[in-house]
């Protein structure tokens, strides 16, 4: 096999909200397979840039998936050439069961990967007739993340922060269901806890005020305390 | 346009409207009979007083963004109040409007407090709710007072003569272009105060108000009750206008009406508005007219009859502007202007 | 007792009708937050149409006669709805007012053209004898009409619920009611959903504006319009964007405006139902119900 390919390119991105400059001029290339970590403080528009990537947000510049411009695109279609979201609010529809959840988002033609999402999280097979309102936040997290997995021919998951308020036991179990989700599409992933992250990720991306301020190795970036701390604003990133 | 230059025009322009009923000639197409015939001059103060009256609409609506479907309850209050007072109880002119000025303040102040519970569209529904239960109170004319379907003439006993008969029509057209340069200044002076800045802040991003410290309720409150105020006091001439109350003001239709007006007009910008009340108030009436020529009542039913309807052609008047012309006559015809001032290097 | 069995079920006849606009209102403005003023117009339009269809075929027997003007009814009242909602909502996609500023122009235009070209006189529906005739229920002689009226609006309640639960586009449909961009995300044309919850709203309309002629003998213009107002309010109270919630907020207000009109003056029934909202609205700024179906 030959190097990874760049499964997506995004060129000049910019978001306008209201009357802030959200994002100015965003540029980077997620490499095909593993995970891509797009890092910065609080604020910067790591979330938006994730919006932006799916059309959730009007934007100018160009984002190609797969050699494909998907920019002109409605959200729908970009999702259906195989970018899946996994939204930081985890965003589970609460009225509806989980079966109901996930089977809102099987896509007709795609191989659906049951078997896969609930050898990962077998509690959502036992759970299948609840409310998904009522799960406690790891297993909305987990609802989330299934419906991301569910659809055999997903390229690119898109995952936003999915360890945010959740407890450690809890966190690990999404550390690992990550890194097998990893085997099977590609994961540009946002993550502000930085062990999390320096234990998944390979190519990583900082952003730093709506620009871009760092692309590089995981392990370059933590691993050189002063340039840790220049682009994320922490001390002890080394320590890992 | 300089401000001095404009000021200049405006006020050139204000004293040939306040001069019109000596005028003798006439504008044929235009308007019937002479121009300082009690018919055009009728015609004319109907005009202002509905561009007041979508001017006060305007306030709610396109300076704090609240789309309410209740507005035609103020304008009532304003006409049945006084009609009441003066006809049902021959109180004196002063008195009735003392107490419909009271009503005027303390209805939308309730009302107001209740709706502005909800947001957006659920506040419009609210609003049209309460619009309807005054409809229906009118309707159903309790003690006698309203004289439901039939309306209430104005009761002449108690009202200062020169208010009354066709002779002095040109009395009640100072009235109602007065009417409409006080609520002007009254709006002017509202929406560049500090209050009104807020209120401008509240349509584009509510929440950043109130993170701000300020409490947007009661800014949207105030807005409503000014803008409810003022209206009753357009209701007020107009009833003197028309020399009696007719329940067709009360209904949601009438509200439907004035949103058509304002956005005809151009919302959010107070001439814009005034513009769109004018226009609507004269086309509504010039466009009867219309319907009764012998050329469109010739025409086959397919063309004479949507042509004899005024508010379908007013209808489809509004659709097309909301869906290609977003900023109304107003911004349709600033537009026009700063090009045309652009081109010649003003 | 008997006239107040009379009272419940004209006034569950009336809620029926309130619910079948309200129906479609709330799953209108829980899937787009769109305020449809035009659902008094579909009401009206189909109507009409109906009426018409059935002096076409006035040979017919009465039977027919009346079954062909529901159908035609249900059809123009979905076609135009259909046809609003890809004409004129559509092009203002995340223009929520303009969405709600075409929806009352076009109610305007049509109720005025309706009322030109059919005047504004009422029409009288032709139908069945049995229709006109009354069942007896403890005691009280109930127009047949009440019972039709009701038993179509729960044939209606099951059909939207099935649709809701049991099939794809209900699932969309409750989603999208909640999060629509999340639906989007997931791959899914919310703009699909749109036009078939508008087109399903308007067949429920066409269906309650031929109703509501039969309960009343008569079709006129404005019809339409009075009770698109009521309609607003049960969906208030029954929670935007629940059709259970709009089912037994529909029961309430038809009932008790009955109950208010008979006992006490003329319109009392009309204005403790504006009443009732406010005190809904100031207890339970939501309304009853937060479900999604």
């Amino acid at each position: 096999m030959s190097a990874p390919a760049t499964l997506l390119a995004v060129r000049d991105l910019n978001v306008y909200l209201a009357e802030s400059h959200i994002l100015q001029g965003v540029s980077f290339d997620v490499r095909a397979g593993g995970i891509t970590g797009l890092l910065g403080r609080n604020g910067v528009g790591k979330t938006t840039t994730l919006r932006g990537i799916l059309g959730l947000v009007p934007r100018t510049g160009s984002v190609v998936l797969e050699g494909a411009e998907t920019t002109k695109l409605a959200v729908h279609e970009i999702v259906r050439r195989g970018v899946a979201y996994v939204p930081e609010d985890r965003d589970v529809f609460a009225g509806l069961t989980v079966e109901e959840n996930l089977r809102l988002a099987e896509r007709a033609g795609a191989p659906l990967r049951y078997d896969l999402v609930y050898e990962l999280f077998p509690e959502l097979e036992q759970r299948a007739a609840q409310k998904a309102g009522t799960l406690s936040g790891g297993q909305q997290q987990m609802v989330a993340l299934a419906r991301a997995l569910l659809n055999g021919d997903n390229r690119i998951l898109l995952v936003d922060e999915p360890t945010k308020g959740l407890a450690p036991l809890v966190v690990r179990h999404v550390v690992e269901a990550l890194r097998r989700a990893a085997e099977v599409a590609t994961i540009l992933l946002v993550e502000q806890n930085l062990s999390v992250a320096h234990s998944l990720v390979r190519d990583v991306i900082v952003l730093d005020q709506g620009r871009v301020s760092f692309i590089g190795d995981v392990d370059q970036l933590m691993g050189d305390a002063a340039l840790a701390r220049r682009h994320l604003g922490l001390a002890a990133a080394g320590s890992h | 346009m300089t401000p001095r230059v404009r000021l200049t025009v405006l006020v050139v322009g204000l004293v040939v409207l306040a001069a019109l009923p000596l005028a003798g000639f006439s504008i044929p197409g235009l308007f019937e009979g002479a121009l300082g015939g009690p018919g055009t001059l009728n015609l004319l103060a109907l005009c202002f007083v509905f561009g007041a009256l979508a001017l006060t609409y305007d306030l709610v609506f396109g300076y704090v963004g609240l789309l309410s479907f209740g507005h035609a309850l103020y304008f009532a209050t304003g006409v049945y109040v006084t009609a009441i007072a003066v006809t049902r109880w021959h109180w004196s002119l002063p008195a009735a409007l003392l107490l419909t000025a009271v009503v005027s303040l303390v209805l939308p102040l309730i009302l107001g407090a209740v709706c502005l519970r909800m947001r957006d569209i659920p506040f419009a529904m609210v609003t049209l709710a309460f619009a309807q239960a005054g409809s229906i109170l009118v309707a159903q004319n309790p003690f006698g007072l309203t004289g439901g379907e039939e309306g209430l003439a104005l009761g002449g006993d108690t009202l200062p003569s020169f208010l009354i008969g066709v002779t002095n029509t040109r009395n009640l057209f100072w009235i109602a272009l007065a009417l409409l340069i006080v609520i002007y200044l009254v709006a002017w002076r509202a929406v560049n105060s500090p209050p009104g800045r807020v209120w401008q802040a509240i349509r584009e991003n509510e929440r950043r108000v109130a993170m701000l410290g300020l409490n947007p309720y009661l800014y949207k409150l105030g807005a409503f009750v000014l803008s409810a105020f003022l209206a009753s006091a357009c209701g007020v001439v107009y009833l003197l206008l028309q020399g009696g109350a007719n329940p067709e003001v009360t209904t949601s239709g009438f509200t439907l009406a004035l949103l058509v007006m304002v956005v005809l007009g151009g919302v959010g910008t107070l001439w814009g508005a005034v513009l769109g009340g004018v226009v609507y108030e004269y086309l509504d009436f010039r466009l009867v007219a219309l319907s009764n020529t012998s050329a469109v009542q010739a025409l086959p039913g397919i063309l004479r009859v949507p042509l004899s309807e005024p508010l379908f052609l007013l209808g489809v008047l509004f659709i097309v502007l909301v869906l290609f012309v977003p900023g109304g006559l107003g911004g349709a015809l600033r537009r026009r202007l700063v090009l045309t001032g652009a081109t010649k290097g003003v | 007792m008997t006239t107040i069995a009379l009272l419940l079920i004209t006034g569950l006849g009336l809620g029926a009708l309130y619910f079948l606009i309200a129906a479609g209102l709330s799953l209108i403005w829980g899937l787009m937050r769109v305020l449809n003023f035009a659902h008094g117009a579909f009401f009206t339009v189909a109507a009409y149409a109906g009426w018409s269809a059935s002096g076409l075929v006035g040979g017919a027997s009465p039977e027919l006669q009346w079954l062909v003007a529901v159908a035609v009814a249900v059809v123009v009242g979905g076609a135009f709805a259909t046809l609003t909602e890809v004409v004129l909502i559509r092009p203002l996609y995340a223009r929520h007012v303009g969405q709600v500023l075409v929806t009352v122009g076009l109610a305007l235009a049509t109720i005025s053209l309706v009322q030109g070209g059919f005047g504004s006189d009422p029409k009288r529906l032709a139908l069945p004898a049995w229709m006109t005739g009354t069942t007896t229920i403890v005691g009280a002689n109930i127009p047949n009409t009440r019972l039709l009226v009701i038993a179509f609006a729960l044939a209606v309640f099951a059909l939207l619920i099935f649709f809701l639960r049991r099939t794809r586009f209900g699932l969309i449909v409750r989603a999208g009611v909640e999060n629509r961009a999340m639906v989007q995300a997931l791959g899914i044309d919310v703009q699909r959903a749109f036009t078939l919850v508008f087109a399903i709203g308007g067949m429920a309309a066409g269906l309650a504006g031929i109703l509501a002629g039969t309960y009343y003998g008569t079709i006129d213009p404005g019809r339409g319009t009075s009770m698109l107002i009521f309609a607003f309010i049960v969906v208030i109270i029954g929670g935007l964007g629940s059709v259970t919630g709009s089912a037994v907020a529909a029961i309430v207000v038809g009932v008790l405006q009955q109950f208010l009109n008979f006992y006490g003056a003329a319109g009392v029934g009309d204005f403790s139902v504006v009443l009732l909202l406010a005190i809904v609205l100031l207890v339970r700024p939501g309304g009853f119900s937060g479900a999604s179906t």
